[in-house]
């Protein structure tokens, strides 16, 4: 191409070219459909495997659902040996767990996301700032681990008997069991692990408003607080529950972590103190040990729920970014 | 502030009164809980790590880095070395292609359901990637192996590399692309030679936070490769791989002092791993984004 051609033979060489152009072009169409044809490819493997995903754990579940039905979610016994199994327990559980975890987690979060995006000075946000995503590192096997065998006894012997004694008349807040494993310890396990996801996206949008508007509600007077609470969280109060609903999503589908630390039970109560167990936790404990094919299409049937709830928190979230994050981008 | 009928006293010292000192007391207790919850949150970090290091140290010596049980871990290192890079070699192609569709092909419809996609994948709780994977791959060969835990883990990685690579190309200028495009240059040759390379440290960024992620994800593995025996070095893929997360695991549901010590120095050497993995990609990344937006 950058070839000049000598005068004289000029179209000779310009016949030449165009043939090899030609060539070139006609490689070129195939390149260009052929890597928007793999890229594409990739993008439609990526559903089917998310459609699989559905089909295979639904169809797993299959026995358990036409067997129980729905009452599996209103039946609360869970007994392998005898062939009973009901979900309710398990999916109080989950929604106690999860609820503890994102009203702690989340103001503490969206606290840290203030403090990044908006105090801290830029040297201490840099120092900060990658300790928070450093949490969110850990394996949840480890944070698991710590719970079972310090952080749990140490809630058991210190924070457990104070609220039974102070808090005891509300049913939540019933008598500590002789082990660190309990609903409560799992919680705030929970709670530690979606802290960093909410923090860290909360950040990005605190980041992200406009310093013009701040600059203004600050010199139309207000204090630090007034502008954060007048501006910054007004605007971004939609990313906000997108990202605690994605925090939701994770401390709902926590398996790991909660099955070291909560005990493994199995029954329906709301005493945080005692031992308890969620769906994805009790997968996990009883998956390699189910004793009956119909114990598996349970574990199978709590899967598919999860899924379910999993998947509508996600796109609940995204719903709301888009849908009401549309909106505070036009306002800016 | 009408109400403060006092009489203007210029010699009075400018401070704060009434509501207007309310205001600035609230400001700074805002401010105290905020720095007061980013100090919580380094805390937890801090107090984590000191336990594992703290325990951690004690069962760390050369023959519990290079040997099998009932001395050391090597197996277990191999084993998720294995699995990991596997699941790597699968997810990054794929990862890699699905940010370009999105940065390069895709409409403004078509990007939005697969950026989506991403979003609901990256979301699903993982034992339901195990779950499914034992559903397709185990239970039909009843067979457990770490061919069918690196695919479970591929699924953990691929929206993670997507969305950070994504995130680099939209980085490269577009000027590049104009440029390429007057030149006459077909589109997938400026694709795969000019944009992808301007694009690979943050590729390779990507690529490592989602191995640190994949080496420390215990449930997809606990289902698909949890019945061996750690005593020797394994490498074959087809039968199930010991691995350091699904070691940790079992050796906390055990209650045996010996194994918790065990657990405590896996713990450290994968949170080592992990946490060098991070700062490692970091660092790439600050370099890698300074190229690009220079």
């Amino acid at each position: 191409m950058s070839a000049t051609p000598p005068a004289g033979s000029t179209s000779l060489k310009l016949a030449r070219s165009n043939r090899q152009s030609s060539a070139r072009k006609r490689a070129d169409r195939f390149g260009d459909v052929a890597l928007r044809l793999i890229c594409l490819g990739a993008a439609v493997l990526a559903a089917i495997v998310l459609v699989l995903i559905a089909k295979e754990v639904i169809e797993g579940a299959q026995p358990a659902i036409s067997k129980f039905g729905f009452s599996f979610i209103t039946h609360h016994e869970w007994a392998p040996p005898l062939e009973k199994f009901g979900g309710e327990g398990l999916i109080l559980g989950t929604l106690i767990t999860s609820t503890i975890a994102l009203v702690v987690g989340a103001p503490v979060a969206i606290s840290i996301g203030i403090f990044l995006a908006l105090l801290a000075p830029t040297g201490i946000r840099n120092v900060i700032s990658p300790l928070v995503e450093m949490l969110a590192a850990i394996p949840s096997v480890i944070l698991g681990f710590w719970g079972l065998l310090i952080f749990g006894p140490f809630l058991q012997r210190s924070v457990e008997p104070f609220l039974h004694d102070t808090f005891g008349f509300i049913p939540l807040f019933g008598k500590p069991e002789t082990t660190g494993a309990s609903v409560f310890t799992a919680s705030l396990i929970l709670t530690i692990m979606v802290i960093p996801i909410i923090a860290s996206v909360s950040r990005d949008l605190f980041m992200a408003v406009p310093q013009d508007l701040q600059d203004g509600a600050a010199a139309l007077g207000s204090t630090r607080w007034e502008v954060i609470r007048g501006v910054v969280l007004p605007s971004t109060l939609s990313g906000m529950i997108a990202a605690s609903l994605l925090g939701l999503g994770r401390a709902l589908g926590e398996a790991i972590a909660v099955s070291q630390v909560i005990g493994g039970g199995t029954d329906s109560h709301l005493s945080l103190f005692k031992t308890g167990g969620t769906m994805a936790s009790i997968i996990a404990l009883q998956f390699s040990s189910a004793v009956s094919a119909i114990h598996t299409a349970s574990l199978y049937y709590l899967a598919a729920l999860l899924l379910v709830i999993g998947v509508a928190s996600n796109l609940l979230a995204s719903w709301v970014g888009m849908r009401f994050g549309s909106a505070g981008g036009a306002m800016r | 502030m009408s109400r403060e009928q006092q009489p203007f006293d210029p010699t009075q010292p400018l401070v704060a009164t009434g509501n207007l000192r309310r205001r600035h007391l609230v400001s700074r207790v805002a401010q105290g809980l905020a720095i007061a919850a980013a100090a919580a949150a380094v805390a937890v970090l801090v107090i984590v790590i000191w336990a594992v290091v703290s325990h951690g140290i004690k069962a760390i010596s050369w023959d519990f880095i290079t040997k099998g049980e009932p001395d050391g871990i090597a197996p277990d290192l191999v084993g998720t070395g294995i699995i990991v890079g596997i699941g790597t070699l699968i997810a990054a192609p794929i990862g890699v292609l699905i940010a370009l569709f999105l940065s390069e092909y895709a409409g403004r419809r078509g990007s939005r359901a697969v950026q989506l996609l991403m979003d609901v994948m990256n979301g699903l709780p993982s034992i339901i990637i195990a779950v499914f994977i034992y559903i397709l791959i185990v239970a039909p060969t009843h067979k457990q192996s770490g061919l069918a835990a690196a695919i479970a883990l591929s699924i953990i990685e691929v929206p993670l590399i997507a969305r950070g690579t994504q995130e680099v190309l939209n980085l490269v200028p577009a000027a590049q692309r104009e440029a390429a495009d007057a030149l006459g240059v077909a589109r997938w040759r400026s694709i795969l030679t000019i944009i992808l390379p301007s694009a690979l440290g943050g590729i390779v960024t990507a690529t490592l936070l989602s191995v640190a992620r994949a080496a420390g994800e215990t449930a997809p593995v606990l289902l698909i490769s949890s019945i061996f025996s750690g005593d020797t070095l394994q490498f074959n893929p087809l039968q199930p791989l010991p691995n350091v997360p699904v070691r940790i695991f079992q050796l906390s549901e055990e209650a045996n002092p010996e194994g918790f010590t065990e657990a405590w120095g896996l713990s450290l050497v994968l949170i080592v791993i992990i946490l060098v993995l991070g700062l490692g990609s970091r660092a790439l990344l600050n370099r890698s984004k300074r190229k690009l937006t220079r």
